[in-house]
């Protein structure tokens, strides 16, 4: 699972990387969201992986740490992944307000020449 | 103590956030009651700030040791969120609330409505910045770095038009990677250590295994990267003169204050992470030394880059996040009050100038500047050059035309440091401070410093009398018209300076006693933490 997880964090933040370096302004809004996916499963990495541990503390199975899983990290996922997504929102307004000012979907609002 | 007066530290985020609501609810159409709400709130952050002041200098029965504890919903210090308010975040506090209301103010006499929400938007990024100075865990940081980074996508934004929105597109990418990274430093600081809050964290951090404890410095690092962006610090610092010098002015104004967070950030979190002889990399150090003194270079040659004011004004901004880090970065403590003296002048000072430029290139356009450039560099003669030398001589300055040129100069003075204003006394008392440290810090960092320092001051001066020039002898101008509401928090803003500098001891004293409260890192962990901790992870 370690494996699966770190792949999967990796990937979406190396294709993430790779499209915010992009010159389209679409290519960064989606290479934002990898990279936001990749910095939320890591955050949720750091809580230690456990299989089938709940957050929560039961009532019949009393307080002993070491059969729930750390809450913190998935608390801190869930306020990361709202503002994550509200920035992002906002981000596509700018997008497509950029995209109607300038006519084009270059990031600098103008195209390169030798294009 | 009164007990009323331990709730003071929520209202500097609590007010601004409920002003900020309603006034997003209300319609645009009571223009009244939104102006006059919208000034109220402000004016009284600005009083819960000086409040706050006092308490944390132990006047008015204030708290032992001058740091203040808010624990929200009373949950105790390593499992709730705390509010922690120290001398430092006072005066962070009090320069807010000053800065927002000369820029409120200065607002509403016409770039409030060049667009939607002005005020509103205004009030949440005074929240962010508040939480920003009072929060006392890790998460929280970023909750409000996130409030005010909001707000400011927003106010960058504010009067659209095509330039703004690609300025502000870069800003936003910018600071929206730059916010993933402190997610990812953070969850690697709460892996390691299994805490968020500040406080706790040298507790932590000293018990850590070597394997721990490498990512953990990981975490700091990047950390460290975030707070530099913010700062903009050399070489992550492209974003901001675009972003900063087409804002309008206002907002340019209280962004003189948002790259002085990330120096905040970057002060508070070093000072509690070098407890116990650990500090990473770029929270101090030869490494933070450097880089601050790349970013006053930078900014130096920006300056004489500039072809507008506004522009000028940004990379102004820069030279003085670069003199501060600098500073920071220097071995030793001396330096931090003279620093926060300079750091609070500079934001006064360019505050005031962000403002008072648009007011002095009212009624100009692009193309006389792009004509003036292109005189100046053809060597063409300019239109009016003496054709008649005379028909000046004994016409009176327009009252405006005065106000405009004593603020300028001014603000040319605080800013490039020039005797007789605050800015001179801040930076004397950093070179000062720089040489009082000589046996413990290398010759070279103090030469390196004071070279820096002097010739950052001598490009500001050239820089800023060549535009000058150019803006206030323009002899076929006509003379800008300005409001009472546009001229008074200018004013205002350089009569603080002026005050500043007439009477530097008491503030020297305070921001001394600031230094010393900082770096007593034990008196800090001792209130928010209150039973004592042992150190298992």
């Amino acid at each position: 699972m370690e494996l699966i997880l770190s792949l999967a964090i990796g990937i979406m933040a190396g294709s993430g990387i790779y499209l915010i370096l992009r010159p389209r302004t679409f290519q960064v809004i989606i290479g934002l969201s990898l990279l936001s996916y990749a910095v939320n499963l890591f955050i949720f990495g750091m809580g230690r992986l456990r299989v089938g541990a709940p957050p929560i503390i039961n009532p019949v199975l009393g307080s002993n740490p070491a059969l729930y899983t750390d809450p913190v990290p998935q608390a801190l996922v869930l306020t990361a992944i709202v503002i994550g997504f509200a920035t992002t929102a906002l981000f596509l307004v700018v997008l497509l307000a950029s995209r109607g000012l300038s006519g084009t979907d270059h990031v600098d609002g103008v195209e390169p020449d030798n294009e | 103590m009164n007990p009323w007066l331990n709730h003071l530290p929520i209202l500097p985020v609590l007010l601004p956030m409920l002003t900020g609501t309603v006034l997003l609810l209300s319609s645009d159409s009571r223009h009244g009651p939104r102006t006059a709400l919208a000034l109220f709130a402000t004016l009284a952050q600005l009083v819960v700030a000086l409040a706050l002041l006092a308490l944390t200098d132990g006047q008015l029965d204030g708290w032992p040791g001058g740091v203040g504890l808010y624990a929200l919903g009373n949950w105790a210090a390593p499992f709730g969120i705390v509010l922690v308010v120290d001398r430092l975040a006072a005066v962070m506090l009090t320069l807010t609330a000053t800065l927002g209301l000369a820029a409120l103010v200065y607002s509403l006499a016409r770039w409030e409505k060049a667009g939607v929400h002005f005020l509103p938007l205004f009030q949440f990024l005074l929240m962010g910045l508040n939480g920003t100075f009072l929060t006392g865990d890790l998460f929280n940081l970023f909750v409000f770095f996130e409030v005010m980074l909001a707000a400011s996508y927003g106010l960058v934004l504010h009067g659209s038009g095509g330039p703004r929105v690609n300025a502000g597109l870069h800003y936003i990418v910018v600071n929206l990677v730059a916010s993933l990274l402190f997610l990812v430093a953070a969850a690697l600081i709460y892996g390691m250590t299994g805490t968020l809050n500040l406080a706790e964290l040298p507790v932590r951090v000293a018990s850590l295994t070597a394997g721990d404890r490498q990512l953990f410095d990981l975490g700091a690092a990047l950390l460290g990267i975030v707070f530099l962006t913010k700062a903009g610090a050399w070489p992550l610092n492209f974003w901001l003169p675009a972003a900063y010098g087409i804002a309008v002015p206002p907002v340019g104004a209280i962004f003189a204050i948002l790259t002085k967070v990330g120096v905040y950030a970057l002060l508070r979190i070093s000072v509690l992470l070098q407890d116990g002889g650990v500090a990473p990399a770029p929270f101090g150090g030869d490494w933070l030394f450097y880089c601050g003194l790349a970013t006053l270079g930078v900014g130096t040659l920006g300056l004489f880059s500039a072809q507008k004011l506004s522009k000028l004004a940004a990379f102004l901004v820069i030279v003085s996040s670069g003199t501060l880090l600098t500073a920071f970065g220097f071995t030793g403590t001396l330096l931090t009050g003279p620093a926060l003296y300079y750091l609070i002048s500079s934001v006064l000072g360019s505050g005031a100038f962000f403002m008072l430029v648009e007011m002095a290139e009212r009624n100009r356009t692009q193309v006389a500047d792009l004509l003036a450039i292109s005189f100046e560099a053809f060597g063409v003669e300019s239109r009016h050059d003496s054709e008649h030398p005379d028909a000046m001589v004994g016409v009176a300055i327009p009252a405006a035309m005065a106000f405009l040129g004593l603020s300028f100069v001014s603000c040319g003075l605080l800013l490039t440091g020039l005797p007789p204003l605050s800015g001179f006394v801040g930076k004397f008392a950093l070179l000062g401070a720089s040489l009082d440290s000589l046996p413990n810090a290398p010759v070279l960092h103090v030469g390196l410093f004071i070279g820096a320092l002097l010739l950052s001051g001598l490009a500001g001066i050239v820089a800023l009398s060549r535009l000058g020039i150019r803006v206030f002898w323009d002899v076929a101008r006509p003379t800008p018209h300005l409001q009472w509401l546009e001229a008074g928090p200018v004013a205002a803003l350089l009569l603080i300076c002026v005050w500043l500098a007439a009477n530097p001891e008491p503030a020297m004293a305070y921001l001394a006693s600031t230094s010393d409260s900082l770096y007593d890192v034990n008196a800090y962990v001792r209130t928010v933490l209150p039973i004592p901790q042992t150190s298992t992870p």
